[in-house]
């Protein structure tokens, strides 16, 4: 046995309620599906309302003459079967378990997200993100958080270099290189000059800061006899330039040289990666070119499979795209080892500031032609300096002399027989 | 004051607005002798003659071409659709002729027309007696478009519309008739079309809708506000031309914005809604623009689960605003 409930029925399209007109059954009256049970009285229509249920009417809920919304309970039956009940309990428990899994889906991801409004108050008020408690989903600071530190009047505020002990754990290795304390920075005086940091400038001083504080430098050059190689390049240097449409550079050959090396020497061509050292399978050399004021460092990528030819274009390619702002990102990056052509500005000796993450970074000092002793004889050759700067972490100085010393033997056996450039 | 339902609203200003004014006239699919299948026009016949309440032949682009040609002589009519759905055959006449006369004749002549139809869904109307249909009209500039959602509203803003000099498009929500009641100033007060009105104040979250969504966003707001959720609720109440000035307020006020309608999702009136929102106020929004809508499917279907599927209710939106104060 179960008591079933029937509602006011919707009567038309536009019917929301209904008045009970009369009962045409009585309390303990044996009813049939669809028997009618009442009459009821809408604006727009009359009608009988049929018992949804066989059964014996248990209760009269409503009166006769009471007005009642659709949905409204009106009356009860007593049925006989019931097997929906059970139906009904397990929609609830499915219920309570999305319930739940919502909940344990909120954590921290979405600390750092910020909407729009967020950014804009935060700046305006000069607010420390990083120190604010988000009451959004996942964490999320949301504008009324903000709002709310807004109209209390506490705030943190970004330049403040004291920071609290949970965020500084977080950010000390990135605010220590990112923010020199304020009080050393100089004032520009009457007259002078003040340029803003901004785009490459900003960008090169921030990479330069970090590869400075971040790797401990080591330093090595060796000299190295290039007479062959000049005089083979500046036998072939007309016909190619002809042939080709551009200059055949030294720096291709020193470049061919030191991707050879790296091949036999892996742990140069490695990163620093915290709690490892990742040997790196390719050899994208990165060269650094210089316009105006800003400094590009392009990659060749997959040097070693290059001719010296090869070599020679991708350099050509990448200063000429350097120079006229057509770089990509892709033309940037996945260098694994830098090589710098510090000689075409003259310098003969120079400490190379490396490449983060990379190992090691290479400067080519300029071709001077120096009295050397030459099987105890003086002569005059074509020298070059080669200077290395190694992250002492990934390498040490025996494996580094080795490397210089393998690029230097190659240097030295370039010639017209030893060398072909295609 | 008097309590009034939505639909004696609207009886109500059509009968005082014929009182006032002998140009104007009621005409349609029975709405003379039998006072209209809701009981809209009820009274009217009676009251004001067959001249002034016209039988019309089951012919909706008469209606709207009778009613055009008329209102282009010096007369106010209401031409009623019997349903928004049937409205199509006369989709012709209103863009091509109602809307665009003021603009083709060099402001020489005018459509000062009033079309009402009764729309939506939830009541298990099927396909012909549920459907929403102000998007088809809502890139016609010419043409204005009427969605109350309060008796008070429907006062106020249906003799407006009458005494608009232009076209106006005024969709009457039929589930909202009989379920909507409240006071109503017996005075003579009309309300201005194009403006938006504030329901409902709040800081959490803004719902912007129109018809009878305004009332499940109410409904919705009352229950959140145990909660703790603030819910703002703007009513358009005119959809075309929107009052962008009151939308950027509005979600600028919480930067949380749910945009609910009953009409299919793409392309409706919240999705202009949505452009304006992102055009002005990229700097204020705290969340997406969220929006909750019917169902990209051909129209409202008969079945009950399938049409409780398609409709937006009051649980829907409240799911919704939970979901958007959360965010």
């Amino acid at each position: 046995m179960a008591i079933k409930e029937i509602t006011m029925p919707k009567l038309g399209e536009s019917v929301t309620e209904g008045t009970i007109n009369t009962w045409l059954v009585q309390v303990g009256d044996h009813v049939n599906k669809y028997d009618p049970i009442a009459e009821v009285m809408t604006d727009k229509v009359n009608a009988e309302v049929p018992s949804s249920f066989t059964g014996t009417i248990k209760q009269l809920i409503a009166n006769e003459g009471d007005t009642l919304k659709v949905g409204e309970l009106i009356c009860t039956i007593e049925v006989i079967d019931s097997e929906e009940m059970v139906a009904d309990t397990k929609l609830a428990d499915t219920k309570e378990e999305t319930l739940t899994n919502n909940k344990s889906q909120s954590g921290q991801s979405m600390k750092k997200r910020y909407s729009p409004a967020v950014l804009r108050l935060a700046q305006e008020h000069n607010i420390d993100l990083l120190q604010v408690e988000g009451s959004g989903r996942g964490g999320r600071i949301t504008r009324k958080d903000i709002e709310r530190i807004i109209a209390s009047g506490k705030i943190t505020q970004t330049t403040d270099s004291k920071r609290t002990q949970h965020v500084v754990e977080e950010t000390k290795a990135i605010s220590a290189i990112e923010k020199p304390t304020p009080s050393s920075l100089p004032d520009a005086q009457l007259g002078d000059k003040e340029i803003p940091v901004t785009g490459v400038r900003k960008v090169i001083a921030d990479n330069m800061v970090r590869s400075k504080t971040e790797i401990p430098h080591a330093w090595m050059t060796v000299e190295v006899d290039v007479t062959d190689l000049v005089n083979y390049r500046n036998e072939v240097k007309e016909s190619f330039k002809e042939k080709e449409g551009f200059n055949l550079t030294y720096f291709a050959f020193f470049v061919k040289a030191v991707a050879q090396a790296l091949k036999e020497f892996p742990q140069i061509n490695s990163m620093w990666a915290g709690d490892k050292i990742i040997q790196k399978k390719d050899i994208n050399l990165s060269i650094a070119v210089a316009k105006d004021n800003e400094l590009f460092v392009p990659v060749i990528k997959h040097a070693d499979d290059k001719s010296v030819k090869g070599i020679a274009k991708s350099i050509y390619e990448l200063a000429t795209k350097a120079r006229t702002g057509k770089l990509t990102p892709d033309d940037m990056q996945g260098g694994t080892f830098t090589v710098n052509n510090t000689g075409s500005f003259g310098s003969v000796q120079s400490m190379g500031v490396i490449n983060h993450p990379q190992a090691a970074i290479l400067q080519v000092e300029s071709i001077v032609e120096r009295p050397v002793v030459v099987d105890g004889m003086i002569a005059v050759r074509h020298m070059v300096n080669l200077c290395l700067s190694l992250d002492h972490r990934i390498l040490d100085g025996l494996v580094c002399g080795q490397f210089l010393a393998r690029i230097k033997e190659i240097l030295e056996n370039m010639n017209k027989d030893t060398i072909s450039i295609y | 004051m008097t309590v009034m339902t939505y639909i004696q609203a609207v009886t109500t200003a059509l009968k005082e607005e014929m009182i006032r004014d002998e140009n104007v006239f009621i005409l349609g699919e029975d709405v003379g002798k039998k006072g209209g299948v809701f009981k809209a026009t009820e009274g009217l016949y009676e009251q004001f003659g067959e001249y002034r309440v016209l039988d019309t032949p089951l012919s909706e682009s008469a209606i709207a071409g009778v009613g055009i040609g008329a209102a282009m002589y010096g007369k106010r009519p209401v031409a009623e659709m019997q349903f928004a759905d049937f409205i199509m055959p006369a989709v012709n006449q209103i863009i091509s002729e109602a809307a665009r006369i003021r603009y083709r004749s060099n402001n020489d002549w005018s459509c000062p027309i009033t079309i009402r139809a009764p729309y939506g869904g939830g009541i298990h109307g099927g396909l012909y007696h549920s459907q929403s249909v102000e998007a088809i009209f809502a890139n016609q500039p010419g043409l204005k478009i009427v969605m109350p959602s309060t008796p008070y509203d429907v006062k106020g803003l249906l003799k407006a519309a009458i005494r608009d000099n232009d076209p106006v498009l005024f969709f009457e929500h039929k589930r909202a008739y009989r379920l909507l009641k409240e006071e109503v100033p017996k005075e003579d007060y009309v309300l201005p079309i194009g403006k938006a009105d504030i329901k409902r104040e709040g800081s959490d979250v803004t719902v912007i809708t129109y018809g009878l969504c305004v009332h499940f966003a109410l409904q919705a707001a009352e229950k959140l506000q145990a909660e703790g959720i603030d819910t703002h609720i703007l009513d358009l109440r005119t959809v075309y031309p929107l009052d962008k000035e009151a939308i950027i307020e509005a979600a600028k006020k919480t930067g949380k914005v749910l945009l609910v309608t009953e009409d299919n999702l793409e392309g409706s009136i919240i999705s202009e809604v949505s452009a304006i929102i992102a055009e002005n106020c990229l700097f204020d929004l705290d969340a997406p623009i969220k929006r909750l809508a019917g169902p990209d499917v051909p129209a409202m279907p008969y079945a009950q689960p399938m049409e409780q599927f398609f409709v937006i209710d009051e649980d829907k939106i409240e799911a919704a605003i939970r979901d958007l104060a959360e965010f």
